[in-house]
């Protein structure tokens, strides 16, 4: 543990942006007026009960909030310990967490006049809730999705070009989400004065970590009063995915400064951490990238270094600042799963619980299947079904048809 | 604390004309090619060299420049052997000034303090870093000011009357205005307006005050330099080197020429401007 703990691990970040060494504003002077210009608007929305009666309007009528907190019984008597909730982010509109931030920022967006809105995505979730929320407001939409990933995630692909938003496929270096980020800000830099910038996952520059934390911690807030409901007093353990980190935030969050709470984040070990992988902070080291310093995969030139995960949602060498630094002050316990072992999670959630998960979350289920068998039976354990699985269908389909012949 | 690069311009006043900035990868397509190109540039008419440190992820640039990058990492180029090319060039030149642009990343990897210490050492006058905005000056700003280099800034056409005074309070040698609001290589930059920015930049800086981003012609470079200290042309040399290479991506007979060549005409461009403006 680190000497100097702070009162509070959820008072982050300073005015600067820093959560510890982690976060700031590493970007370029064309964007420099922009983010300050967002970080005041965002400020405001905050303070303005107006907007906040109008986001809770849309998240209860629209996105179908709150989302339940589902026992899971039979995967609870299955792994023979640990009593396992589901917080059930998959039966949101758009079928993840990710519409949560993008309300938020969609709102935030119309208050500062853009009229223009575009994303990066990985998996395609957070580009289908962005499509979504800008054919909601008609608002246009520009979408950059790595090359690689608009093959292994074409139904996603479809479902954002039926909602009018135009997909960019990325052809530049990996072809996957750290790609499709930086021809975004390259759009952004080109198109300043009428777009905004609706980023996906708490990392970049200083306001975006902590207003997608904020908007996504619906999700722990929820499920403190649902898990009081349920059992009269809070969970002892968090598990959640993490790829830049959004949905593990948003349950996390709420419970930073709850000493009893055990948290988890699982990376996704792709092969395994001694080959090709996407956990960062397993296997990474403090960086500079995409506007944040926050822990990277990198050689020793400082050069990044291609990630990889069978989610295509995961599937990026950097993580979200803040979590770099609940890690450095050992708040939380980071893990990490193999495809394997989420292919594995996969097919078992699938047939005990008749609940397909996206392969992200799936990585949760993976070490819960680790970690519940060792906890007592009292012992609540919540894990964040960040998304439903509907969109992997197709490729799992195909991995498995490979593996038999 | 009088750099390379406050002497040339000085030199410049003299001759009552502005300056050729010219860009070129360290380490496109190859170490040893890079080095004789930047060997070539004074002598073609560069007045100032920039050498980009190749960077995986260059958020900021123009899949012209993005490619140059990803060609020298490819041969092997690092930081540490783009400083050991700057020594090169400083075996046979000590009067032109050098100046490293690119990203954070490799410099915070490599060593805030060793990386100044070394960059001094070997000949490095400035740096130009598109990532850090006055509101990281703590980085690397300060410390590189307080080890004698240069710290070059950008401003943009986004940099307002408010914005400038904390754009250009740590900056010094000269103030590399970006004319469009753009990556490397895409818009062209419109004189005249570029003319209104940098008398706009002037009546906040004594700093000479170069434009880049969009200028790729003689013509254009002519244009720029009537009304700023300096053009600088980065994305029209690498298109040339490109165009160079064979279908491997390496140098052939043809590479060097490519690239002085077109410094030659800019060169011819820049100087016609001055002298018709007076």
């Amino acid at each position: 543990m680190t000497p100097n703990l702070p009162n509070s691990f959820r008072s982050g970040p300073d005015e600067r942006g820093h959560f510890g060494i982690f976060g700031g504003r590493f970007v370029a002077e064309t964007l420099m007026p922009l983010i300050l210009d967002l970080e005041k608007a965002y400020a405001e929305a905050k303070a303005d009960p107006a907007f906040q009666a109008e986001m809770n309007g849309y998240l209860k009528h629209y996105v179908g909030r709150p989302s339940p907190l589902y026992f899971a019984e039979r995967l609870t008597e299955h792994l023979g310990g640990a009593k396992i909730y589901f917080k059930r982010e998959e039966l949101n509109h758009t079928g993840s967490h990710k519409v949560n931030n993008v309300l938020g920022q969609i709102m935030v967006a119309r208050r500062m006049g853009k009229k223009r809105i575009i994303a990066e995505t990985g998996a395609g979730q957070h580009g289908v809730a962005t499509a979504t929320l800008c054919a909601r407001f008609g608002l246009e939409c520009v979408v950059y999705m790595g090359a690689v990933d608009v093959e292994r995630q074409q139904p996603n692909v479809i479902r954002m070009e039926m909602l009018g938003a135009r997909v960019v496929p990325v052809q530049s270096g990996s072809r996957t989400l750290k790609d499709a980020m930086n021809e975004a800000l390259r759009d952004w830099v080109t198109n300043v004065h009428n777009t905004f910038y609706c980023i996906g996952t708490v990392a970049g520059p200083h306001p975006y970590p902590m207003m997608v934390r904020d908007f996504q911690s619906v999700i722990g807030s929820e499920t403190r009063v649902q898990m009081q409901e349920a059992e009269g007093r809070l969970p002892d353990s968090l598990i959640a995915c993490i790829g830049g980190g959004s949905n593990a935030m948003g349950l996390f969050h709420p419970f930073l400064d709850d000493p009893g709470v055990e948290i988890f984040g699982v990376e996704a070990a792709g092969h395994g951490l001694t080959q090709l992988h996407a956990a960062s902070i397993a296997g990474g080291r403090p960086g500079v990238l995409h506007g944040n310093r926050t822990y990277l995969l990198m050689d020793d030139d400082g050069q990044i270094l291609e990630a990889h995960s069978i989610s295509a949602g995961l599937d990026y060498p950097g993580i979200g600042p803040e979590h770099s630094w609940l890690h450095e002050t050992g708040r939380v316990t980071y893990l990490s799963a193999t495809d394997d072992e989420a292919l594995a999670a996969f097919q078992l959630l699938s047939r005990l619980e008749g609940i397909i998960p996206a392969l992200e979350p799936a990585h949760a289920i993976a070490k819960v299947m680790d970690l519940a068998p060792k906890r007592p039976k009292d012992h609540l354990m919540v894990v964040n079904l960040s998304g439903r699985g509907d969109k992997d269908v197709p490729q799992v389909g195909d991995i498995l048809k490979s593996r038999k012949t | 604390m009088t750099t390379r690069i406050d002497t040339r311009f000085a030199e410049l006043k003299k001759q009552g004309r502005s300056a050729l900035v010219t860009f070129v990868m360290a380490g496109d397509p190859d170490l040893a090619t890079s080095l004789d190109i930047v060997k070539a540039l004074p002598k073609a008419g560069a007045d100032i060299i920039e050498i980009g440190m190749p960077f995986t992820d260059p958020m900021a640039d123009g899949p012209s420049i993005q490619a140059a990058g990803l060609r020298a990492l490819k041969a092997g180029m690092t930081l540490k052997k783009t400083l050991e090319m700057v020594r090169g060039f400083r075996k046979d030149d000590d009067t032109t000034p050098l100046v490293l642009m690119g990203y954070y990343n490799p410099i915070y990897i490599y060593g805030v303090d060793r990386f100044l210490a070394d960059a001094r050492t070997a000949g490095v006058d400035g740096l130009i870093i598109v990532d850090l905005p006055p509101e990281e000056d703590t980085e690397l700003c300060l410390p590189a000011l307080k080890a004698g280099l240069n710290f070059i800034r950008l401003a943009t056409p986004t940099t307002d009357d408010k914005r400038l005074p904390a754009v250009l309070s740590n900056t010094s040698g000269f103030v590399y205005y970006v004319s469009i609001t753009g990556i490397t290589g895409s818009a062209s930059a419109d004189a005249k307006a570029v003319g209104a920015a940098v008398a706009r930049i002037k009546r906040h800086t004594k700093l000479p005050v170069c434009v880049g981003f969009g200028i790729r012609t003689p013509e254009a470079a002519g244009a720029i330099a009537g009304s700023a200290d300096g053009a600088v042309v980065g994305t029209a040399l690498i298109d040339a080197l490109r165009g160079s290479l064979d279908a491997d991506s390496r140098a052939t007979a043809q590479t060097i020429g490519a690239v002085t060549d077109l410094v030659a005409s800019l060169a011819q461009g820049v100087r016609a401007a001055k002298q018709a403006a007076e």
